[in-house]
């Protein structure tokens, strides 16, 4: 038997829209990830990235091509994977608690035995004491690690998660960054991560993405040398620095090809 | 030079000495205009008056009756509606055709003036406590269906998608998602709905009835018994100012549960 990829995308292509105006999302998209690893995807607004996960998430067919997990295809199969957003989209009348062992109950696991199941994960990330609060009674960082505690509740091995921490500051950013690449090494997470920035990428990533767009495409395929966990510092090597130039150029290539006066 | 103003805090206390405050001086002063002669008291009757009146008749155990059956097919009624109608309203959320066929039919329901029909009830359901019920039925079931869809589409389409993600099933987006995301807009109508309720069941009553507040007042219209008219409108505004302050409260507790924040 053939040695089989963890997650296998295969000539993906998906045309939104009939006729002259159809645009394409996707055209042929296709690349492997192994298990456990952390994939980031880059690439400039509108290439396709939200549209690949949809896919992936079992939420849109594609028109052509397959998404498998271990060899088992995904297409609209909800449910297969950890889904979070941009947004944290915690329900608004559920306490923290509630909100973090929606997956579990919806699956029919009684909420105390859900609930000692997810305190380990809301211990790491500083939520047990916020567990009984509403959402708006959280600031934004702390809204958005109740988002990953709920995703990691799913008990996904895969997760995907679309710019999680694209609507933080700095500050906030860097302590979840961190939080994320330890509680993904601990459990063997194999992550798909959107972002739009560099430096998040390359802190955070075994591999990188980059995507152009019109039509959404693989343009390359980093697989960076650095061991993790890494820091800010290790992102200051002469390698991350050449791969994060590199990177830049790409990324500015493709933004000029669609807009020369960018 | 800009000069900072520092609002003051109000006082619950100065504000409520204020409200009754007023209260207790239009009765002083309509008892006063009444004494002296400043307003006909055949007309306009006298707190005292009506005071009298309204003893007489809660000793007789009439006006009690009279409030037990106004008050019942209101809150029936309310009940009955307000339910019925928001279930009729978050199931739309299963069928967008059904909902757009429906639309135009719940415009149309809604424009109608639903206490023109009241004779047409009596006739059909009898002089009553049915017809009654129906009314203040009518009145609150097309409002709610309304105010149900309204807060369903209101559902936020990111939390379906996770929902979806999550591997939620249809029944279960419905009653986790856009049940509780369609609360406060249902709770919101119920203030009106108790109001339009009183007013389905008092009219019921006005066009054919052997009891209530409204056949109370109508009876004594009919036979210039203008104090017992008097008696008949002040005790309808306590009765619809005690089931406004229930719909508060149950407004309060339901707002507890749904809503985004908890109350203070």
């Amino acid at each position: 038997m053939p040695n089989q990829a963890y997650l296998r995308v295969a000539g993906l292509s998906k045309r939104f829209g009939s006729g002259e105006n159809a645009v394409a999302a996707i055209e042929n998209l296709s690349f492997t990830l192994d298990e456990g690893r952390f994939l980031s995807i880059l690439g400039p607004s509108g290439c396709g990235k939200s549209t690949l996960f949809n896919i992936i998430a079992g939420l849109m067919a594609p028109d052509s091509g397959d998404v498998t997990l271990n060899g088992e295809s995904m297409l609209l199969r909800p449910g297969m994977t950890g889904y979070m957003l941009q947004k944290d989209l915690l329900l608004p009348w559920r306490t923290v608690a509630d909100n973090i062992i929606l997956s579990q109950t919806l699956h029919g696991v009684r909420r105390s035995k859900a609930l000692d199941a997810a305190l380990p994960d809301a211990r790491a990330c500083g939520l047990e004491t916020m567990l009984r609060r509403r959402p708006d009674e959280l600031s934004g960082g702390q809204r958005q690690r109740a988002a990953l505690v709920r995703t990691l509740q799913t008990g996904k091995p895969l997760l995907l998660l679309d710019e999680p921490f694209g609507a933080l500051d700095a500050i906030t950013r860097l302590h979840l960054q961190e939080l994320l690449t330890d509680v993904c090494m601990k459990k063997d997470k194999t992550v798909l991560f959107i972002t739009h920035d560099v430096d998040e990428a390359l802190l955070l990533s075994d591999e990188v993405l980059i995507m152009g767009s019109q039509p959404g495409r693989i343009i390359a395929h980093y697989h960076l040398p650095q061991e993790k966990p890494r820091t800010l510092k290790t992102l200051a090597l002469p390698r991350l620095i050449e791969i994060k130039g590199e990177i830049m150029q790409l990324l500015d290539q493709e933004v000029k090809r669609h807009d020369p006066h960018a | 030079m800009t000069r900072m103003h520092k609002a003051r805090p109000l006082s619950m206390l100065m504000i409520n000495a204020w409200r009754w405050g007023i209260l207790l001086a239009l009765i002083l002063l309509w008892e006063a205009g009444s004494r002296m002669g400043l307003i006909d008291p055949f007309f306009f009757s006298s707190p005292r008056q009506i005071w009298d009146t309204a003893v007489i008749k809660w000793q007789s155990g009439q006006l009690w009756r009279d409030i037990a059956y106004t008050a019942s097919s209101t809150i029936l009624g309310f009940l009955l509606g307000t339910s019925i109608g928001s279930i009729l309203g978050l199931l739309l959320w299963f069928s967008r055709r059904t909902a757009l066929v429906a639309e135009p039919w719940m415009i149309v329901l809604n424009a109608l003036p639903k206490l023109a029909l009241a004779p047409v009830l009596v006739i059909w359901f009898g002089i009553g406590f049915s017809s009654k019920v129906v009314l203040a039925f009518l009145m609150t079931v097309i409002v709610s269906i309304m105010s149900a869809y309204s807060g369903v589409q209101t559902v936020d389409p990111a939390l379906s998608t996770l929902m979806i993600s999550l591997g939620a099933k249809r029944r279960q987006i419905f009653t986790r998602l856009v049940v509780p995301s369609a609360m406060p807009s249902i709770i919101t109508g119920l203030r009106v709905n108790i109001a339009l309720a009183m007013a389905g069941s008092i009219v019921g009553e006005f066009i054919a009835s052997d009891r209530g507040l409204g056949r109370m007042i109508v009876y004594a219209g009919t036979t210039f018994d203008l104090k017992l008219v008097w008696v008949g409108v002040v005790v309808l505004s306590i009765v619809s100012v005690l089931m406004y302050a229930g719909v508060v409260l149950l407004e309060r507790l339901l707002m507890h549960r749904w809503s985004a924040r908890k109350p203070e």
